[in-house]
C-alpha cells in the first residue's frame, strides 16, 4: 500500500504562533509549502483550526499536525500524514521543553520575542533539514549554551552594560585628552604667525 | 484573565515586539557596525538575530545586498563570543541560496569543525556541509570521515546528517564513507546510532542483500535508539513487502517482537507496520490490534489518535478483527479531541452492528460542523460502506448526508458526498426519489462545475424512469438559465432524455429546447440543435443510438458531438423524404455509433497495435483492426525462449503476433517464425519471420491466418504451434556469432481463438433502450445447465470471461443472497454487428441459465449460441 519509504526526513516544518496567528518563528524544511504566500495560509489555516481547542493533534490538509499552547504562544511540528505521530510529538516535546529551560519556565510570548536568537539556536540543534537531530531537552540546551554560564540573562546585562559603559567612559575620556592635547599643539603651532 | 493581560499588552504597543516594524534597509544599515573593530558582540548579536528574523518572515533579499551582509558578517568570526559564533554559522545557511561567493568561509569553518571548542564542532559541520558542492567535498572528505568516529555524539551526528543530506548531491563520494558510518552505527549514543543507520540504508537501499545483512545484523545486536528501532522496523516492512516473504519470515518476527518493546514510539510503529501489511491473517493481526486497543486509553491525545487512527484501518479489511475494541472505542466517541471522537465513531460504523447505527449518527451529527474537511471525508466514507452493509438504513443515511451536503464544505467533501448519494442510489432502488430530490436541491445552489455536470448526467439518466419525472425538467431548466458552459450543455443532454423516454413531456421539452438553441455557447446551441432535431423524429431506434448510448458521457468531447451533428443534421432530415424503413436505414448509422464508441482521448493499446501492423506490407488491405487480444503465454516463464502471442481481428482475416525473447546468451536465433497447425477450416496464408533475435531483445514474428467465409460459425479453432529458426552459436561476452548456424524447432502450447476474439466489448448505459433498438428480428433463446458451477457469482464471472462481452447496468454484480440473477452484456460481433445478450440465472443444485441474445444478424445469433452449448 502507500507503506512509507524508510527515511530519516521527519519533520515537515515547525512553527510558532502568537495568539493572534501571527508567524514568530517558522522553518519549512520541504517543498510541501514553496511560496511565503502558501505558507502563511497554512498557518492561518491551521491556526483557525487548533487555536480554541486544547487537544493536542489534528490533520490537515493532508498532514498531521501536532501542537501545544502555552499562555499567548503556539508550538505546532508538521509531518507526513503516515508519519508516526509520537516522533512528531517527541520533536514538539523536545522543542517545548528547551525553550522553558530556557526562558526558566517563562514561556510567554514577550520572554522569547527577548531571546530569538536562543530560539533559532535551540530549533537548529533539534532538526537539521528536517532530520530529527536531538530529542533530549537537556543536550538541547546544553549544546546552544546561550551565554555559557548559569547566570540569570537579566543581571548578566547589567554587569555587562556596567563594563561596556565604564570602557566607553574610560575611552571618551583618553580621546578627550588626546583631542585637548592635539587642539594645544595646533595652537602651539599657529600662534606665531597671528 | 490571559485574555486581559494580552490586550493590555498589545495596547502598549509595538514595545512588547522588538522585531514587529523591521524594516530590512535599516537593518542592512545597522550591519555596517560588523565593521567596526573592536568588535561589540551584543549589537552584532542583536543584528544578525534581526537578519535571521526577517528571513524568517519570507522578507526577500536581493542578491546584492544579501552577499554584502554575508561579506560584513564573515569579519565576525575574529570574535570568540559562543553565541555570536552559533548565530553566524546559522546566518551562512541561511544565506547559502541568496548570497553569492558563500564558500570563502569554508576555510574559517573547516577550522571550527577540527578545533578544540566542541560546542562549535557540530555545528560547523552542518553549515559547511550546506555551502559545499561536489567539487569542495573531495577536500573536506578527510575531515568529515574523521567527524563520523568523532567521540563527541553531536560531532557525529552532525556528520551522519550532513552527509545524508548530501547523498542527493554526491552518491558517489559519500558512498565511500560507508564503513565510518557503519561504525558509527555501533555507538553507545542514540541519536548516532539513529543517523548512522538512517544514512547506511539509503547508500545501500538499492542493494538488496546488504539491506537484508544490515536488517539481520542490527535486529540481532539490538538497539538502545527507539528512533532506529522505528527506523528498523519500516525497512524490514519494506523488505517484506518486496520480497513478498511470507508473514513466517525471520523479519515478521522481529516486527511483532517490537510490540513488546518498552517505547511506546517502537510498539506504534510495529503494530502500524503489521496493520498495514498486505495480506495479512486476522490470527497475525490480532497482537497489534490488542497493543492498539490499549493505546486507546492512554491519558495522551496523540497516542490516542494514532491507535484509533490505525483501528479505522484495520476495521476496513478486518472489521471482526476490531470488534474486541468496541468498548474502548465507545469511550472515545465523546473525546475533546474531535479527531479522535470522528475516527472513534466512523471504525464502530464498521465493526458495530445494525442497531447501534441510529445512535452513532445522532452523536456524530452533533459536532460534524466542528471537525476539518479530511475528517469529514472519512466520515462520508464510513457511512458510504455503512449502506452496503446495511442497505435498510438508508433512509437514515440520506437524511444525514443531505445534511452535510447544506454545510459549508470544499470540493473534496462535496465530491465524496455526492458519490456516496449516487452508490446508494444505484444499490437500493427505493431510495432513488429522495437521492434525486437531495441532489436537485444541492445543484441549486452549487459552486462545483464538475459535480452538477455529474449530477446533471445522472438525473438525465435515472429521472425519466421514475414516476414523476416532470417535477425534475425545473431543476434542470434553472440550470440552463443560470450556469456556466459545461452545466448548460449538461443540462441540455438531460433535457433531451426526458424528451425521449417521456412521450408527454416531449412538447414542453421541444419548447424548452428551442430556447436552448439561442444560447450563447456555440456547445450549447450545437447540442440543442442536435438533440431538438433527433427528438422531432419520434423514432425509438434514433433516441437509444444518439440520445440514450450514443453519447456516454457528460463531458463528451466536443468537437467529436460538433461533428456528429453535421453529420446526422444530414442524414436525418434525409429520412422521412426517403421514407426508408428504420431497419435499412439502422445498419447505415451503427458503424458510425459503434466506431464513435471506443473513442478515447490519446492512443489505446489497439491504435498502437493498428500503427505497427500497417507498416508491414503483407497485412495492408485487411481493413481496420476490429479487436486485439490480451497477451497469452505460449510457453513457461522460465525457458530458453519465452513467446507469448497478440491475437488481432479484422473483419475476414486474423494476424497472430508473437513477441519472443531469446534467454541463452551464447545464442544468436535468425528467420524466427511460429509454424501453425489449425484444427478447423482455418488457412494460414502468411508467415512473417523475425529476421534477428539476439539474447534478451524481444522481437515479433506474426502469422497472417483467413477466417473461413463459407462456414461462418465456427469461430473457435485451435492451433499447434513450433518455433523455428535458425541457430548461431555465439560468444555470451561479445556477442559476436559464428558463421554456420543450424535449423532448430521448440514446440510451443497449443493456441485457442475463440468467440471471445470475435467480440468487441461495448458499454450501453441503457441497455433497456439498446435491446428495443436491436429489436426482435433475429431473437433466440435457449436453456442450458451449468451443472459444474456452484454460485451465481461464479456463473457471471465465466460468462463475462467466455463471451469477452461488457456486462450493462452493473448487472455483473449479483446482489447477496439472492437465487437469481439476470446479466444484461452487450458487445459488437466481428464485422460491425451489434449483439446483446440476457441471461437469467437461477441458483438451484447446479445453475440453470436461459439465454437470449439478439443482434442485428442471424449468423451471430447462432454462433453465440452455439459457442454457449
Amino acid at each position: 500500500m502507500e507503506a512509507l519509504e524508510p527515511s530519516l526526513y521527519t519533520v515537515k516544518a515547525v512553527l510558532i504562533l502568537d495568539n493572534d496567528g501571527e508567524r514568530l518563528y517558522a522553518k519549512y524544511y520541504d517543498d510541501t509549502y514553496p511560496s511565503v504566500k502558501e505558507q502563511k495560509a497554512f498557518e492561518k489555516n491551521i491556526f483557525s483550526k487548533t487555536h480554541r481547542t486544547d487537544s493536542e493533534i489534528a490533520l490537515l490538509e493532508g498532514l498531521t499536525v501536532v501542537y501545544k499552547s502555552n499562555i499567548d504562544l503556539f508550538f505546532y511540528v508538521v509531518g507526513s500524514s503516515h508519519e508516526n505521530e509520537l516522533m512528531l510529538m517527541a520533536v514538539l516535546n523536545c522543542l517545548f521543553d528547551s525553550l522553558s529551560q530556557m526562558l526558566r519556565k517563562n514561556v510567554e510570548r514577550r520572554a522569547l520575542l527577548e531571546n530569538m536568537e536562543g530560539l533559532f539556536l535551540a530549533v537548529d540543534e533539534i532538526v537539521d533539514g528536517g532530520v530529527i537531530l536531538e530529542s533530549d531537552p537537556q543536550q538541547v540546551v546544553h549544546r546552544v549554551a546561550l551565554r555559557g554560564e548559569d547566570v540569570p540573562y537579566s543581571e548578566q546585562t547589567v554587569t555587562q552594560v556596567s563594563t561596556t559603559a565604564l570602557v566607553t567612559s574610560l575611552i571618551s575620556a583618553y580621546y578627550i585628552v588626546l583631542c585637548g592635547s592635539c587642539a594645544i599643539t595646533i595652537f602651539t603651532l599657529y600662534s606665531p604667525e597671528t | 484573565m490571559i485574555k486581559k493581560f494580552d490586550k493590555k499588552d498589545e495596547e502598549s504597543g509595538s514595545g512588547s515586539n522588538p522585531f514587529q516594524h523591521l524594516e530590512k534597509s535599516a537593518v542592512l544599515q545597522e550591519a555596517r557596525i560588523f565593521n567596526e573593530t573592536p568588535i561589540n558582540p551584543r549589537r552584532c548579536l542583536h543584528i544578525l538575530t534581526k537578519i535571521i528574523y526577517l528571513l524568517n518572515q519570507g522578507e526577500h533579499f536581493g542578491t546584492m545586498e544579501a552577499t554584502e551582509a554575508f561579506f560584513a558578517m564573515t569579519r565576525l568570526f575574529q570574535s570568540n563570543d559562543q553565541t555570536l559564533r552559533r548565530m553566524c554559522y546559522l546566518t551562512i545557511k541561511e544565506m547559502a541560496n541568496i548570497s553569492e561567493d558563500v564558500i570563502i568561509v569554508t576555510s574559517s569553518l573547516t577550522k571550527d569543525m577540527t578545533g578544540k571548542e566542541d560546542v562549535y564542532r557540530g555545528p560547523a559541520i552542518r553549515a559547511l556541509c550546506r555551502i559545499t558542492d561536489t567539487t569542495m567535498l573531495q577536500a573536506i572528505e578527510r575531515y568529515m570521515k574523521q567527524a563520523i568516529v568523532d567521540k563527541v555524539p553531536s560531532v557525529s551526528s552532525s556528520a551522519l546528517v550532513s552527509s545524508l543530506h548530501m547523498v542527493k548531491m554526491s552518491y558517489d563520494v559519500v558512498k565511500r564513507w560507508v564503513n565510518e558510518a557503519q561504525e558509527a552505527a555501533s555507538s553507545d549514543n542514540i541519536m548516532v546510532q539513529y543517523h548512522a543507520l538512517g544514512l547506511l540504508y539509503h547508500l545501500r537501499k538499492n542493494d538488496r542483500l546488504a539491506v537484508s545483512k544490515m536488517l539481520n545484523k542490527f535486529t540481532k545486536s539490538g538497539l538502545k535508539s527507539p528512533f532506529a528501532y522505528c527506523m528498523l522496523i519500516r525497512i524490514a516492512s519494506k523488505l517484506l513487502e518486496e520480497t513478498e516473504a511470507g508473514h513466517d519470515s525471520p523479519l515478521f518476527d522481529f516486527i511483532e517482537s517490537c510490540l513488546r518493546n518498552k517505547h511506546e514510539m517502537v510498539v506504534y510503529e510495529a503494530a502500524s507496520a503489521i496493520v498495514h501489511m498486505p495480506n495479512c491473517t486476522a490470527r497475525e493481526l490480532a497482537p497489534a490490534v490488542s497493543v492498539l486497543q490499549l493505546f486507546c486509553s492512554s491519558p495522551k491525545a496523540a497516542l490516542r489518535y494514532a491507535a484509533v487512527r490505525t483501528l479505522n484501518k484495520v476495521a476496513m479489511k478486518h472489521p471482526s478483527a476490531v470488534t474486541a475494541c468496541n468498548l474502548d472505542l465507545e469511550n472515545l466517541i465523546t473525546d475533546s479531541n474531535r479527531s479522535i471522537a470522528t475516527l472513534a465513531i466512523t471504525t464502530l460504523l464498521k465493526t458495530g452492528s445494525e442497531s447501534s447505527v441510529d445512535r452513532l449518527m445522532k452523536q456524530i451529527s452533533s459536532f460534524v460542523s466542528e471537525i476539518s474537511d479530511e475528517f469529514k471525508v472519512v466520515v462520508v466514507q464510513a457511512i458510504s460502506a455503512l449502506c452496503q452493509k446495511y442497505p435498510r438504513k438508508h433512509s437514515v443515511m440520506m437524511n444525514f448526508l443531505s445534511n452535510m451536503l447544506r454545510d459549508d464544505g470544499g470540493f473534496e467533501y462535496k465530491r465524496a458526498i455526492v458519490d456516496c448519494i449516487i452508490s446508494i442510489i444505484e444499490e437500493n432502488p427505493e431510495s432513488k426519489e429522495t437521492g434525486l430530490a437531495h441532489l436537485c436541491e444541492f445543484i441549486e445552489d452549487c459552486e462545483h462545475t464538475v459535480l452538477a455536470t455529474k449530477i446533471l448526467h445522472l438525473l438525465g439518466k435515472e429521472g425519466p424512469r421514475t414516476p414523476s419525472p416532470s417535477k425534475y425538467i425545473r431543476f434542470i431548466f434553472n440550470r440552463v438559465v443560470l450556469e456556466s458552459e459545461a452545466v448548460r450543455a449538461a443540462a441540455v443532454s438531460a433535457l433531451a432524455k426526458f424528451g425521449a423516454q417521456n412521450d408527454d413531456l416531449l412538447p414542453s421539452v421541444l419548447v424548452l429546447m428551442q430556447r436552448c438553441m439561442m444560447d450563447s455557447d456555440d456547445e450549447v446551441r450545437d447540442r440543442a440543435t442536435f438533440y431538438m432535431n433527433v427528438l422531432q423524429q419520434k423514432q425509438k431506434a434514433l433516441n437509444a443510438a444518439y440520445i440514450f448510448n450514443g453519447e456516454n458521457t457528460h463531458c463528451a468531447p466536443s468537437l467529436n458531438l460538433r461533428a456528429l451533428v453535421e453529420l446526422t443534421r444530414l442524414s436525418v432530415s434525409s429520412v422521412p423524404l426517403a421514407n426508408t424503413p428504420i431497419t435499412e436505414q439502422k445498419t447505415e448509422f451503427a458503424p458510425v455509433a459503434t466506431s464513435k464508441l471506443p473513442e478515447k482521448p490519446g492512443p489505446t493499446r489497439q491504435d498502437i497495435y493498428q500503427e505497427q501492423l500497417a507498416a508491414i506490407p503483407e497485412f495492408q488491405g485487411l481493413g481496420s483492426l476490429f479487436k486485439t487480444s490480451e497477451a497469452v503465454q505460449l510457453t513457461e516463464a522460465e525457458t530458453e525462449y519465452v513467446v507469448r502471442c497478440v491475437k488481432h481481428t479484422f473483419a475476414r482475416h486474423m494476424v497472430f503476433q508473437f513477441d519472443c525473447t531469446n534467454t541463452l546468451n551464447d545464442q544468436l536465433l535468425q528467420k524466427v517464425m511460429v509454424q501453425m497447425e489449425p484444427s478447423e477450416a482455418y488457412e494460414v496464408l502468411h508467415y512473417v519471420p523475425a529476421a534477428n533475435l539476439p539474447y534478451s531483445q524481444p522481437g515479433s514474428c506474426y502469422s497472417l491466418v483467413r477466417l473461413p467465409e463459407d462456414d461462418p460459425t465456427a469461430v473457435s479453432c485451435t492451433f499447434s504451434c513450433t518455433l523455428k529458426y535458425l541457430v548461431k552459436d555465439c560468444d555470451p561476452n561479445t556477442g559476436e556469432p559464428d558463421d554456420d548456424g543450424y535449423d532448430d524447432e521448440y514446440v510451443l502450447e497449443d493456441l485457442e481463438v475463440t468467440v471471445a476474439d470475435h467480440i468487441q466489448k461495448v458499454l450501453k448505459p441503457n441497455f433497456a433502450a439498446a435491446w428495443d433498438e436491436v429489436g426482435d428480428d433475429f431473437e433466440k433463446e435457449e436453456t442450458f445447465a451449468l451443472a459444474s458451477v456452484r454460485t451465481l457469482d461464479e456463473a457471471v464471472g465465466n460468462i463475462i470471461s467466455f463471451l469477452g462481452m461488457q456486462p450493462c447496468e452493473r448487472s455483473d454484480k449479483v446482489p447477496e443472497n439472492k437465487n437469481s440473477h439476470i446479466l444484461f452484456l452487450a458487445g459488437v460481433f466481428r464485422g460491425g454487428h451489434d449483439v446483446l445478450v440476457r441471461s437469467r440465472l437461477a441458483l438451484a443444485d447446479g445453475v440453470t441459465m436461459q439465454v437470449t441474445v439478439r443482434s442485428s444478424d442471424e449468423t451471430v445469433v447462432d454462433i453465440i449460441l452455439a459457442s454457449v452449448g
